[in-house]
């Protein structure tokens, strides 16, 4: 059930050591070959030498997704495009894209991640990998490829689309295990259900998501539907692909690969340390990559640092799954809050997710924040005590995950304006 | 005995009640008794109409949040004590009454009165046995 259990069971002074070591060699190889670090650590009166702990991390400056964009298409490399075996980029939808590099060593090392991670999430290589992640400039599809042919499984290289294709493959070719994005695999579910084939014809059992995030809910509908066991992948092509991080069969927090890989958890405003528990941006420090070493990326990904160990053995931090995006992160009387963890109240309260809507305002000197749920008819009761106990309920589990007090109201349905697309989950009133 | 009411929600703001009896209307349903819950947020109207399920599907295509519920009409007379001596029966059965309220209109005989209770069956077994006078689903609707 391990790959490579001597590294994912480190002990944690070994790992510590070699994370440690690693950094050292990252910083060092930074400074020396990429003009845009130097110039970041010299902006803070910093040498390589200055990292003597693994503390020191903080003192480091901060990589942001405008730092690759101003540096592109190759600036950010630390070696010389002769070394470079294979380039992928970003789509670039807002603004101009990020472009990422790999050596021949990178290569290796994203594909022994990977292969982790696909045992990690239940495969053998005696499993007949459904790769229906992209193939070309997004990571996805080749990362997983790469990993499962080094795990020795049979990969079928399908890609996106043409689903019904997709399904007859998956029934002839007897696929074992579904690697795409969880809205892809809801989708597959629909069409298998639309060419009246029943899922235990299939033989899939187990399916690895990820490339956006999903929720609790929908991880057990993708359950139900597909009769698999479903976990979640992280990763991201900046950082070096899928294979950043998975859940194990424990499904209770995604295991950072640490021997190649430091997560911290900032508050996104002040980029101060956050500790276990507490929710704000993940950054991540590469610690093996050749081509295009990132440190302290800030990933824009909000997520938590998982107290405790997991059962599964594995060492190193776990995350709570991404629930969400520092861009939508609101500062209200002082604290973040994000309109995910809302999000994720209302669904483990409701069971489903239902509408919501944000409402900031400023009383006084005083910001308020009132969460507007739309009473459906799964919350719905005809007796008053149960919506006050629903009301309260909400309230309480709101305030305990927000760390403020906030006012709940429950409205009609429909009232909560639908915009076209994504919904419209904040009306900030504040006149700041 | 059954008889089935309808419940909706309503925010606490002008207009909800015309526009649920505005609805209800235009579709020729008859409103026999109503009441309303509320709260400084939301209300909850209780509705026993001529015809349950209409009303239902007409509140819901109208964009409510809607329930059905099974309640009890019990037919008392109408004089001091005749309340009293049905919760005292419902009172030593340990049922628990959740709410009530009084019809608009008046039985035959006494005044009308609609039950919400815990244990519906047990309710109207004991209350049958005591011989207290209950109104069927039909009757009422026709009132
Ligand atoms: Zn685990």
């Amino acid at each position: 059930m391990y790959w490579n259990p001597k590294y994912e069971c480190l002990s944690a002074e070994e790992l510590q050591q070699l994370q440690l070591e690693r950094l050292k060699a990252t910083v060092e190889r930074a400074f020396l070959n990429v003009p845009h670090y130097r110039r970041a650590f010299q902006a803070k009166g910093l040498e390589p030498g200055d990292i003597r702990t693994l503390e020191d991390l903080r003192k480091l400056p901060f990589t942001t997704k405008d730092d690759l964009r101003e540096n592109y298409p190759f600036g950010m490399f630390a070696v010389p495009m002769s070394e470079i075996v294979r380039i992928h980029s970003s789509s670039g939808t807002t603004g101009k894209p990020t472009v990422v590099g790999y050596t021949r060593r990178d290569i290796d090392v994203w594909a022994e991640l990977m292969a982790r991670a696909l045992v990690c999430g239940g495969a053998t290589r005696n499993d007949i990998i459904h790769n229906a992640y992209g193939y070309g400039l997004f990571t996805g599809g080749l990362g997983v490829h790469y990993g499962a042919e080094r795990l020795g499984a049979s990969v079928i290289p399908i890609s996106g689309g043409n689903t019904k294709r997709q399904v007859m493959i998956m029934r002839d070719f007897g696929s074992t295990i579904l690697t795409c994005t969880p809205s892809y695999a809801l989708h597959i579910a629909e069409v298998i259900g639309e060419m009246g084939i029943d899922p235990a014809e299939l033989k899939l059992k187990a399916g690895i998501f990820g490339a956006e995030p999903w929720s609790e809910s929908m991880r057990r509908e993708i359950e139900r539907r597909l009769g698999i066991s479903a976990v979640d992948i992280y990763g991201l092509s900046e950082v070096i692909g899928p294979g950043v991080a998975i859940e194990c069969q424990e499904k209770n927090g995604l295991h950072i690969f640490g021997d190649h890989f430091l997560a911290e958890v900032i508050d996104p405003a002040t980029g101060e340390p956050l500790g276990p528990g507490q929710v704000g941006e993940l950054v991540l420090t590469s610690l093996t990559k050749e081509a295009l070493p990132v440190i302290r990326y800030r990933t824009r990904d909000v997520t938590a640092l998982l107290p405790g160990d997991c059962p599964c053995g594995r060492t190193g931090v776990r995350i709570a799954r991404i629930t969400g995006r520092t861009d939508d992160m609101l500062i209200i009387r002082g604290v973040n809050v994000f309109p995910s963890q809302v999000e994720s109240v209302l669904l483990e309260i409701g069971g489903t997710e239902p509408h919501y809507q944000l409402i900031v305002d400023r009383e006084g000197s005083l910001d308020t924040l009132e969460v507007q749920v739309e009473v459906s008819e799964s919350l719905f009761s005809d007796e008053v005590r149960r919506l006050e106990d629903l009301e309260h309920r909400l309230r309480q589990e709101l305030e305990s995950t927000l760390g403020i007090s906030v006012k709940v109201t429950l409205v009609e349905p429909k009232t909560i304006a639908r915009s076209e697309g994504k919904a419209k989950r904040v009306i900030d009133r504040r006149k700041l | 005995m059954k008889i089935k009411q309808l419940s909706v929600f309503l925010e606490n703001k002008s207009g909800r009640l015309a526009a649920v009896t505005r609805l209800l209307a235009s579709k020729g349903i008859n409103i026999r008794a109503l009441s309303i819950a509320d709260t400084s947020d939301f209300g909850i109207l209780r509705l026993i109409v001529n015809d349950p399920q209409a009303a239902y599907r007409t509140l819901r295509e109208g964009g409510f949040t809607v329930s059905l519920t099974e309640v009890l009409g019990v037919e008392m007379p109408d004089r001091p004590g005749g309340l009293s001596s049905v919760l005292t029966h419902l009172e030593e059965a340990g049922i628990n009454i959740e709410y009530l309220y009084a019809f608009l209109g008046k039985g035959e005989n006494g005044a009308l009165v609609i039950f919400r209770v815990e244990d519906l069956d047990k309710a109207i077994e004991i209350l049958s046995a005591k011989g207290v006078k209950l109104v069927s689903a039909e009757n009422v609707y026709a009132l």
